[in-house]
């Protein structure tokens, strides 16, 4: 009873600690709103303003239409050039596309000869490449089609594709954007925030008072988990109302209790690992270098940038002793697809075990390092 | 000391101060100041921590610049600046604190080669000259030992030597001598006293808060808040304030409401009639590794006693103490308190302990009355008591006045007797003190002695105090003389004194040191007086610009680094670990995607349009769908990306011609990758088709003309040969600036940026010197990854590497620069390391075309990514390792990267300052 007075105590303080620190606040109050709203808007679509060009060696008005058939703002408007500016242009980067019309190739159209138009993709610019090569085949068929047959063709085929997208239709990145940055930013916070703490205690070398004190390394930690873990949750759900919700308009399929639930085992996790970078430097420099080299994996390997089917497997088997993993993955199915604790239980059950190790891994490095600490 | 009788006036000045002033913020520093300084003598500044003379000290030095008033140093004016760059070779400035102009990684040779460099001397005569300085300081036989592992003497000394490498006029010492033991500081005199026979036209000035120090200097400035109180010989001064020494001639120069109220603190006798010990211990021993801080320590307090420990800094009187409250296990012997074995999972006795350690150590985030409140509560005082106790303290401790402020904005003093009023809220019996009075003024120090007597006598709590001044030891009832870690006698101030027949306690502690053969080390040899002076110093002239200078800064950051091993971690392995992780992370591939198939028609038809997605390397088939709610289900839990459904009678419609419709479900959670899906199955069903086509005789079903597609540099369209090349000019932007940005700010956080403000080096030396070992650092970086992508990754280089070695020359010296940039900016390593990390990582991975292309965005976003020179290094890397390119094909994108170098470098080096304001 004692200890979790103690603990809820020392847990006060470390929001006073918080709250009296500018540069901290300022922080979180960023990376919640603004920093979630351009990484929600500032995404473009795939295929925005695409550099093409088209070498129109034929010149007749066939060509011409599929040339004109590109506009903004899905490409730019296409340049005209020669043959022989086509490998500088896409060597120097000036395009990604080059789309090039034979000679004759409307006579041989009308002649049924099924001439080829040839396609250059600079498939470095692998973003581009994909979607815009589906689009651009689609836009010169469907050119050449009207041409040929001097209207639009209605004749559908026998057999059609209904394709439906499930959760976002309208396949906006803002959806995806903001509500990944939130579950980025609360392990980003959580590392910062604890790390920072118990940073703090020992460059002014309060941690050596605290000991002296009746009270434990446990309580000591316990405190700092608990109290920065509240303000990164707050925070998150806030950002999550007021920023996505309100003033992105983005739709929450899932229920946010449940979330909030999830968010709580991973921040578990998360608090632990700052505590235990925070052993690990001496100051606060040290400290951030450290967080570049753990965040970055942690975040960008965790599924929620790129999909995860697509790395090696040993990286995915990896990965699979982070957290973020596990957070990411019931952080998509809760948020977007609506999904209940029948279907995201598994990952409840990784992070409870992932965070209760590297508590208990945090907790015995932090009684080693806090004596030296002293 | 030379004892010439030296009247105030008549003598040539070497100083001249009028109407000087000095702003912090608001804080008034100096309050204008008019002074005198004569030359050819030895003058100190007496005070108080916190008065003004550090700040006096380095206007004189040139390390600050002037905000008001004039002032002359060596017959010239010091804010022009073509003066002092002419003079500052003849000035040496040592500033405050242990060690703070010195490199603590750096050995006692590199330290002084580094300055011997600086000021320009050739190899033969920087060996003379430190050989020379070495022997006379007895450091020559700690040539190879790190700065920051020898003692404090130790360092002091050596700093005095890198200051008289180059024979000054005027040797500025600021406390040269705080925290020093008492033989070290008399041999530091001694040193100076001898310097001085040698080189009787130099000028010395020193700031001390020893008054003892300061009887023997030729003249005095005595300061208070920014103001003069009084100057002349220290017989002056004694004789005008009518007293016997100079710690009461200062009480008394003070104006008359600080001293309101003073009187000299009196300690009544300890009441002999108690027994009964509070701590005893025996054989006390702590290692650190093979280092012993504490050896063997035995002693023991009775209950009531004033017990002090009086010694230098780093002796082992914080350890000892840390033992005692449990807040490190000891590794040999044993202590008690108050009869119970020390034990430090033992909560219980830390109840009855009260421990204020070394500096002030509560939150300063927290207000005066609820730092008191947390401590009452931790302690478990009752929480109906809380209130009472914390208004007893405050009004104990006169601290009624700041309840609500933050500590941080308090007055040291206030803040010493905050720390005790906390250490003492849960009224403990025993109070632990790690010098507490360290850096408070004389009359804080005794009002804080008075409180420290009331409670020892009236409360009967047991006082363990640790100090290294020798008047507050005296007042001790009993006290230990410590020194490397064993104590080398305990008894009563006045008996030590006897036994060892001196007439001061200080005397005494020198004698014990001495046998205690503390002075081995310091042993100094006298050498010839003529060595010191046979090169003038107008041998050496100032030079706008020297390499010589420029590659000191090199060599010196060259070693620091090799030495530091987080930094050097992070500079090799951190770019390797990122690029791993961004290769494999940052993946744009789309493949191996599971999909599922519910097949309400089960005909050969329907399972021909199956078979043709299992057949794409892109889809990965999972177990076939049962009905509406699975596929939801599975969808749902993110099982399945893609759900496709052939509707029943599917077969049966195509062979009649009629209108069907396969209906399919993608994944949209992930917008870019719901895009790609939709692509690759609009394709397969076009390629289902058109053999549907071929094989059935559908009217209408060959197309008129085809697009051929050629997916040029990258034929299969992998992640890998697009990322790779990209995430290069990426790191190597973000790792060199931020490297580049902690080691200019570490040497403000450090202090030694003095340097660069009291010696000849310029800025655009210092900048570009520390740049350099950078700059090599990054392109090492660069053939390491270039190695990793070829070999790990698989991405060959197919153009001319020489052209994109150049290129990452080029690319180095600009990423390198914009850390200087972001280390002219800010104060502090972390703001640095965040400022680096936020301008060159969001401009890099968003603007500079790593995955849209400059050309297609707009806005701001257009203007960063044109200007920015991560975009043309991306193209190049591009075109060298994927498009086969060569210098020919790409000498248009060095262009911009040329003009960024002069640009960047110049603005580092215009907005660097080179003196503190």
């Amino acid at each position: 009873m004692h200890s979790v007075l103690t603990i809820y105590r020392l847990g006060v303080k470390e929001l006073w600690s918080l709250i009296r620190d500018p540069v901290m606040l300022v922080l979180i109050v960023y990376v919640c709103s603004i920093s979630v709203y351009t990484k929600a808007t500032a995404l473009p679509e795939s295929l925005h303003m695409a550099p093409i060009a088209v070498v129109d060696e034929d010149n007749s008005p066939l060509s011409g239409r599929i040339s004109t058939a590109f506009y903004p703002p899905q490409f730019a408007t296409p340049d005209l050039i020669s043959l022989t500016e086509v490998d500088p242009g896409l060597d120097a980067g000036h395009y990604t596309f080059v789309l090039n019309i034979p000679p004759n190739f409307q006579r041989d159209v009308l002649a049924g000869l099924a001439p080829q138009v040839q396609l250059n993709i600079d498939a470095t610019r692998m973003s581009q490449a994909f979607t815009g090569n589906g689009y651009i085949q689609q836009i010169v068929m469907d050119e050449i089609n009207e041409f040929t047959q001097r209207y639009r063709s209605n004749s559908a085929p026998p057999v059609d594709l209904a394709l439906r997208v499930s959760f976002n239709p309208g396949l906006e990145k803002a959806w995806f954007g903001s509500l990944m940055s939130i579950i980025d930013n609360i392990t980003m916070l959580s590392i910062i925030l604890t790390g920072a703490a118990l940073i703090r205690e020992r460059e002014h070398g309060t941690i050596e008072h605290l000991l002296a004190m009746p009270v434990t390394p446990t309580e000591i930690m316990l405190a700092k988990v608990w109290s920065m873990g509240l303000v990164v949750l707050v925070s998150a759900l806030l950002s999550l109302y007021l920023v996505v919700s309100w003033a992105l308009q983005v739709p929450i399929a899932g229920s946010v209790a449940l979330f909030t639930v999830g968010a709580a085992l991973h921040l578990f996790a998360t608090t632990s690992m700052g505590i235990f970078l925070a052993t690990l430097s001496r100051n606060m420099p040290q400290f951030g270098m450290l967080m570049v080299l753990v965040l970055l994996p942690l975040q960008l390997l965790s599924g929620g940038a790129t999909p995860r089917e697509s790395m090696p497997e040993v990286v995915q088997h990896i990965m699979l002793l982070a957290p973020t993993t596990h957070f990411v993955e019931l952080g998509q199915a809760i948020l977007y697809r609506g999904a209940g604790i029948d279907v995201v239980w598994t990952q409840f059950l990784f992070l409870i075990l992932i965070g209760s190790t590297l508590f208990a891994f945090s907790l015995s490095r932090f009684r080693k390092a806090i004596g030296q600490m002293a | 000391m030379t004892e010439v009788p030296l009247s105030s006036s008549a003598l040539p000045t070497v100083v001249k101060l009028a109407g000087i002033q000095l702003h912090y913020g608001k804080q008034v520093a100096l309050a204008g100041i008019d002074l005198e300084i004569p030359a050819g003598c030895m003058v100190g500044l007496i005070g108080p921590d916190g008065v003004g003379k550090s700040s006096l000290l380095a206007l004189v030095a040139g390390a600050r610049a002037i905000q008001k008033g004039c002032l002359e140093v060596l017959g010239g004016d010091m804010s022009c600046k073509r003066h002092r760059d002419s003079i500052c070779p003849r000035i040496a400035y040592m500033p405050q604190g242990l060690g703070k102009n010195l490199y603590p990684t750096l050995s006692v040779e590199e330290n002084l080669q580094f300055f011997a460099r600086l000021f320009g001397h050739g190899h033969s005569e920087r060996r003379r000259r430190i050989d020379d300085l070495t022997r006379s300081t007895g450091l020559h036989g700690f040539l190879d030992r790190p700065a920051g592992k020898l003692s404090g003497g130790m360092k002091q000394k050596l700093g005095l030597c890198c200051s008289l490498i180059h024979d000054p006029d005027l040797l500025i010492l600021d406390e040269p001598t705080t925290g020093v033991d008492p033989l070290a500081r008399a041999q530091f005199w001694e040193l100076i006293a001898r310097i001085r026979r040698q080189r009787p036209q130099m000028s010395v000035v020193v700031a001390t808060a020893y008054m003892d120090e300061a009887q023997r200097f030729d003249w005095l400035v005595a300061m208070d808040d920014g103001a003069l109180l009084a100057t002349g010989t220290p017989k002056e001064l004694l004789e005008r304030t009518d007293s016997d020494s100079l710690e009461s001639a200062f009480i008394a120069l003070l104006p008359e409401e600080k001293k309101h109220g003073y009187a000299p603190v009196t300690i009544p006798p300890l009441a002999q009639d108690d027994d009964e010990v509070a701590i005893e211990a025996q054989g006390l021993t702590m290692r650190f590794g093979d280092f012993i801080a504490v050896n063997h320590v035995s002693f023991r307090i009775r209950r009531g006693e004033i017990f002090g420990f009086l010694g230098s800094n780093g002796c082992g009187k914080s350890t000892t103490m840390k033992m005692l409250t449990g807040l490190l296990p000891a590794s040999e012997g044993q202590a008690w308190l108050f009869g119970k074995l020390v034990d430090p999972r033992d909560i219980d006795t830390r109840r009855r302990v009260g421990y204020m350690s070394q500096a002030f150590s509560l939150y300063g985030e927290l207000t005066v009355e609820q730092n008191l409140v947390l401590h009452a509560r931790l302690f478990q005082v009752p929480e109906a008591e809380i209130a009472a106790r914390v208004d007893e303290m405050v009004s104990r401790f006169t601290l009624q006045g700041v309840r609500s402020s933050l500590p941080e904005s308090l007055p040291l003093g206030i803040r010493q007797r905050l720390s005790l009023a906390v250490a003492m809220v849960h009224k403990p019996e025993l109070l632990i003190l790690d010098e507490p009075t360290s850096g408070v003024d004389p009359i804080a120090r005794d009002n804080f002695w008075r409180l420290m007597i009331e409670l020892a006598r009236r409360d009967r709590v047991t006082i363990f105090i640790s100090t290294h001044f020798m008047n507050e030891a005296e007042r001790c009832d009993r006290m230990s003389m410590m020194h490397a870690g064993r104590v080398l006698d305990s008894d009563s101030p006045a008996a030590l004194v006897e036994k060892r027949g001196a007439s001061t306690l200080e005397e005494a502690f020198i004698g014990y040191l001495t046998e205690a053969g503390a002075d081995e080390q310091g042993q100094v040899t006298e050498t010839p007086s003529a060595s010191a002076t046979t090169v003038p110093h107008s041998a050496v002239k100032y030079r706008a610009f020297s390499i010589q200078r420029l590659l000191s800064y090199t060599w010196r950051e060259a070693l620091e680094l090799r030495r530091d091993p987080v930094r050097g971690t992070l500079a090799l392995l951190g770019s390797l670990i990122l690029m791993l992780v961004m290769g494999y992370g940052i993946s744009l591939d789309v493949e191996d995607l599971s999909y599922a198939v519910l097949d309400r028609d089960q005909t050969t038809l329907s399972n021909s349009y199956a078979l043709n997605l299992s057949g794409s390397r892109y889809f990965i088939e999972q177990s076939p769908l049962t009905g509406y709610t699975d596929m939801d289900q599975r969808m749902r839990s993110g099982d399945i990306a893609l759900a496709i459904e052939i509707p029943p009678g599917f077969g049966r419609d195509v062979k009649r011609g009629s209108q069907v419709e396969i209906g399919a479900w993608i994944d949209g959670a992930m917008p870019q990758r719901a895009e790609t899906i939709r692509g690759y199955m609009q394709g397969i069903h076009r390629q289902w088709l058109a053999e549907q086509a071929g094989q059935a005789t559908t009217p209408g079903g060959s197309a008129a003309a085809s697009v051929e597609t050629r997916f040029r540099y990258n034929p299969d369209v992998q992640s890998l040969p697009a990322m790779v090349p990209a995430v290069i000019p990426l790191l190597l932007m973000m790792l060199p600036a931020m490297l580049t940005a902690l080691a200019v700010v570490r040497e403000k956080e450090l202090g030694s940026i003095i340097n660069l403000y009291v010696t000849p080096v310029t800025r655009s030396e210092f900048l570009i010197g520390k740049q350099l070992p950078y700059i090599a650092l990054a392109v090492l970086n660069f053939l390491l990854m270039a190695l990793l992508s070829v070999t790990l990754f698989g991405v060959p280089i197919t153009g001319s590497f020489l052209t994109l070695l150049l290129a990452v020359v080029i690319y180095s010296i600009i990423a390198t620069g914009m850390g200087l940039l972001a280390s002219t900016l800010t104060r502090s390593q972390i703001a640095a390391m965040f400022f680096a990390m936020i301008g060159t990582l969001i401009p890099a991975v968003q603007f500079s075309g790593m995955i849209d292309p400059v050309s297609s965005l707009e806005g701001t976003g257009r203007f960063i990514g044109t200007i920015y020179p991560t975009s043309y290094m991306l193209t190049i890397t591009r075109g060298v390792f994927s498009k086969a390119l060569n210098l020919g094909d790409l000498y248009p994108l060095f262009v911009p990267l040329l003009i960024a170098v002069p640009t960047i470098m110049g603005l580092s080096i215009f907005l660097l300052k080179n003196q503190e304001r």
